[in-house]
């Protein structure tokens, strides 16, 4: 009877470690493929002597400090203002029927892939866009659409409106998992017994409870918000661009020479996102303090409810912003001729449905495929490595968690040619199969991400408890725990299968090419601007990560329908 | 001399890998039930169908599988191949064709990473117009042989009737007509290729400076550009955005001119418009022309990486887009809208029958309407022209 268990202990304990190493590889050649050409090493363009030159000339470049500028002005406002909003939805109405609608209005728009919502979102603010032709002519009297620069304003403005707009569903769908487990009932109940007011009852039990749980997918919002390139493209300014932009362009130039810069680039974007990231844990501390300075002082605080409806606005008008914007897109798809200043297009068409619908079937089944498999392998890591922890008291120390979160945390762009050349020494290229296994580089760190903390905060009680009634860990993990978690479970699965759906850099390098993807395909047509194949692309993609998320709120309430404490775990 | 000791070092290793592309008839059996991954631009639709029809019709006639491969930049594919190199994959590549463009064609000749040559021992070279037309250079660097061309691409200027009824002479005309109309001109934002064009247009249009042909070395850069400085300095705040944005990408403009926002747009595509028009792209209203001086023209080309895995059905696609039959569809602009590669006098009555049937579409010029193309400058002053507009505008908000 003994060794079965032990068996499965080995196993197991042996799961972190294999964990690290499955990401500590591809981190390690990623790296090294950046810093390498970044000290001016990369024989296959001839370059061989280690200098600092390549730095000189980033430091050199006119727009050098622009692009930082905008890189961290976009990032960081991005992200405070996403988790502001977050934080304003739940401390003013959680628990209540407004809260749940927000729930269900959740996965649709974290299914909108982040270009397709930043395409939408141009088309609604440019001032050819939706909202001026709402009102024109008739309020504003143009013929011709004023000549003002709204989309890709140069203070990063309506890049950072675009990130806030799909960080905003990321973070409250973290948020949701971890408030499961939060117990807000009851501290909001004891809050409000001594007289304090709903929002401040919520800020000054709830919250910090609750931000343990959800600071690394801040920081992982902070970090992608700072070095993402497509919507910045989309939206950003371009002269100069973000810096991560500009790195991309430089990976992009016809002389090999700039790779170095371009390298150099990557490096001091990865320290700016570590400087961040540095920055923001300060403040954290700062705010704790005053949090508790504001906890101590005792103010009821009760009139902070008037404010209620005001802070469910932004939130309200970044949701109705991503669904205007998807609602464009869709009707692009089908758009005849369309000029400004018409509303509707002049006529309907099926003509670019017909044109692409054939290649987007063929292309959904092999992104629902590599999808799915990366999702699974990153499960079973994640639950292995979690269930090992709480068996065996393992931690994993600081240096495992960076390893696991490195990947979101360097530029793709000059990650990736590492990783890419790793996977060709290995003589792992140009399938399906190398695919599969880039996405698990990055779809891993999410799963973890949005598992992690649930997962950890589980009541260990219950596992006594069911000891207790004579079951061995195994079965505690099939039969109660993973039950209870099901929510989170099946959550992290899908946010993991929408960033497999959403990776185009990986699958175009590690693939060769040859594996397409709904996101390959619709990047390289989005390069061409044509608003009616990008609304065919982005619906269907749109559609390839909702059902996931849809699934993933359904099913335990269908599964837990006769189990009452379960259903909303 | 040097060229042909080039060659002579080039030959056994070629002849050692892969099928000599002289003999046409071991080519086609080699290439038979291979399968071609060709990396091409996937940003146009009607592009993109045009290659679909390139590889039902290289499967009908030579067995040869066509995957395209849509990036949505040549660098994606020059990195793959890079890549490759790194890793010692000298052979079995994952890029068995790239539609190339001269400065990555430059990068990567001198980097050794191109297989060949190969172009003009197929048969359909025969066809092509090597007199006429810039098929032998790639922005002045010789192909010799490593690539093949398979389009005719020439500046034309398109611009809506409605709001700009009559065609501009000169650069002159059209920095005036922005002074009168503010905010209705753009040109997509340089090191873009279409973007460096205008400049480069500007530039040939200003001053032709002879001098512009040769590297920019030897050169006064300073004075030989200083016309198109000037002129860039009156033109820029008169930009669609105060010259503060530019759209990214040459299709952008075209939606731009969709939704009314400027009036004229550069293309490299002469059909490209019409084309346009009838994919609901643009309104009807589009006409194009082009500068009373000429416009600058070249070819585009398809190249093999040195460690492609299907060199052989690689030539095939090449050859095949050399034809009479591809060349014809191409200059369709119901289907591509491209300009031909191909000497009208050297094909058979039957062949030119092909091309004389073709309606080019309202907003086409006619070949003699284009006129003769102006050769591209030294690429070698494109990059500096690059650099410098980068400098003054590209990163000055």
């Amino acid at each position: 009877m003994a060794r079965p268990a032990r068996r499965s202990r080995r196993g197991l304990k042996f799961v972190p470690s294999l964990t690290v190493l499955v990401m500590l590889g591809p981190v390690a050649a990623g790296l090294a493929g950046t810093l390498a050409p970044a000290l001016g090493w990369m024989p296959a363009t001839g370059a061989l002597d280690l200098s600092g030159a390549p730095f000189a000339q980033l430091f050199g470049w006119a727009g050098f400090w622009d692009a930082v500028r905008l890189s961290l002005v976009s990032g960081v406002g991005a992200t405070v203002l996403s988790l502001a909003i977050v934080v304003a939805i739940c401390a003013a109405w959680q628990g209540t029927r407004t809260f749940r609608a927000i729930e269900r209005l959740l996965s649709p728009l974290l299914s909108v892939p982040h270009a397709a919502a930043a395409f939408g979102l141009a088309f609604l603010l440019a001032p050819s866009g939706w909202i001026v032709r709402a009102v024109t002519p008739e309020l504003t009297g143009w013929s011709r659409p004023p000549d003002v620069l709204i989309v890709q304003d140069p203070w990063g403005l309506a890049l950072m409106l675009g990130l806030v707009v799909k960080e905003v569903p990321f973070l409250m769908l973290m948020t949701i998992a971890a408030l499961g487990q939060a117990q807000t009932g009851r501290s909001l109940l004891v809050g409000r017994a001594l007289g304090y007011g709903r929002e401040k009852a919520w800020l000054v039990t709830v919250f910090p409870r609750l931000y343990a749980q959800i600071r690394l997918p801040v920081y992982v919002v902070l970090a992608y918000s700072m070095s993402v390139v497509d919507v910045a493209l989309i939206l950003g300014p371009n002269t100069p661009p973000t810096l991560a932009v500009q790195v991309v362009r430089w990976m992009a130039d016809p002389d090999l020479a700039m790779r170095l810069q371009a390298a150099a680039g990557a490096i001091v974007q990865l320290g700016l996102v570590l400087g961040a990231l540095a920055a923001w844990r300060v403040g954290e501390i700062a705010v704790g303090r005053l949090g508790c300075r504001w906890a101590q002082g005792g103010g009821r605080a009760r009139s902070l409810s008037a404010i209620r409806g005001l802070a469910v606005l932004p939130g309200v008008l970044a949701a109705a912003l991503l669904i205007l914007g998807l609602a464009g897109l869709a009707l692009w798809s089908m758009a005849g001729h369309w000029s400004f200043p018409h509303v509707l297009p002049d006529g309907l068409t099926w003509l670019s449905w017909e044109r692409h619908g054939h290649a987007v079937l063929s292309v959904s089944g092999e992104t629902a495929l590599i999808g799915a498999v990366a999702v699974l392998i990153a499960l079973v890591l994640t639950i292995g490595c979690l269930e090992a922890e709480y068996r065996y008291d393992l931690r994993m120390g600081a240096a495992s968690m960076w390893v696991l979160y490195l990947p979101l945390l360097v530029p793709q762009i000059a990650f990736l040619p590492g990783l890419q050349a790793l996977m060709l020494a290995g003589g792992l290229d140009a399938g399906r199969g190398a695919v599969i296994a880039a996405h698990v580089v990055f779809v891993l760190p999410y799963v973890f991400l949005s598992l992690g903390d649930p997962f950890r905060a589980w009541d260990r009680r219950m596992g006594t408890i069911a000891a207790a009634l004579g079951a061995r860990p195994d079965r505690v993990l099939w039969r109660v725990r993973l039950p209870m978690l099901l929510a989170p479970v099946l959550t992290a699965a899908a946010v993991g299968f929408a960033v497999s759906v959403g990776q185009y850099l990986p699958t175009l390098l590690v693939g060769g090419g040859r594996v397409p993807t709904l996101t390959t395909e619709a990047v390289a047509l989005a390069s061409g601007g044509d608003r009616r194949a990008i609304g065919v692309y982005a619906l269907v993609q749109t559609a390839a990560a909702l059902l996931p998320f849809a699934l993933a709120l359904a099913l335990p309430r269908l599964i837990w329908a006769n189990r009452r404490g379960l259903s909303h775990a | 001399m040097k060229r042909l000791l080039a060659f002579a070092l080039s030959l056994p290793l070629a002849a050692a890998a892969q099928t000599d592309p002289a003999d046409w008839e071991a080519v086609t059996t080699a290439a038979e039930g291979q399968t071609v991954y060709w990396h091409a631009w996937g940003g146009s639709t009607t592009t993109n169908a045009f290659i679909e029809w390139v590889g039902e019709r290289v499967w009908e006639e030579y067995g040869v599988t066509l995957e395209h491969v849509k990036i949505a930049s040549t660098a994606d594919a020059v990195s793959r191949v890079l890549a490759e190199k790194t890793a010692g994959r000298d052979e079995g590549g994952a890029v068995d064709l790239i539609w190339i463009n001269g400065a990555n064609f430059a990068a990567m000749k001198d980097a050794d990473l191109l297989f060949g040559p190969f172009a003009e021992q197929l048969p359909n070279w025969q066809y092509v117009d090597v007199e006429g037309k810039s098929v032998q250079e790639d922005f002045t660097v010789p192909t010799e042989g490593l690539e093949a061309p398979w389009a005719m691409a020439q500046v034309v200027f398109m611009h809506d009737t409605a709001d700009l009824a009559e065609p501009l002479a000169d650069m002159e005309a059209l920095a005036a007509w922005a002074v009168e109309n503010p905010g209705r001109f753009t040109f997509p934002q340089p090191p873009d290729f279409l973007g460096s064009t205008f400049l480069k247009q500007a530039l040939v249009d200003l001053a032709d400076d002879p001098a512009l042909y040769a590297p920019v070395e030897g050169a006064d850069y300073e004075a030989v550009t200083a016309p198109l400085w000037a002129f860039l300095e009156e033109l820029t705040p008169n930009l669609w955005r105060e010259g503060r944005a530019y759209p990214q990408t040459g299709p952008r403009q075209l939606q731009l001119i969709a939704d009314d926002e400027i009036d004229l747009a550069i293309s490299f595509s002469p059909g490209e418009a019409s084309t346009a028009i009838a994919n609901f792209q643009l309104p009807d209203t589009v006409r194009t022309f082009v500068l009373e001086g000429g416009t600058i023209g070249n070819a585009s080309f398809v190249a093999i990486p040195y460690n492609a895995n299907a060199a052989e059905g690689a030539m095939v696609v090449a050859n095949f887009l050399m034809s009479p039959e591809a060349q014809a569809r191409g200059l369709d602009p119901q289907h591509l809208g491209y300009g031909t590669v191909l000497d009208m006098d050297a094909l058979s009555a039957e062949d030119r029958a092909l091309f004389d049937a073709i309606d080019l579409g309202i907003a086409t010029l006619t070949p003699a309407e284009l006129g003769t193309a102006l050769p591209e400058p030294h690429p070698s002053w494109m990059t500096r022209i690059e650099a410098d507009w980068v400098e003054r505008y590209g990163v000055a908000q």
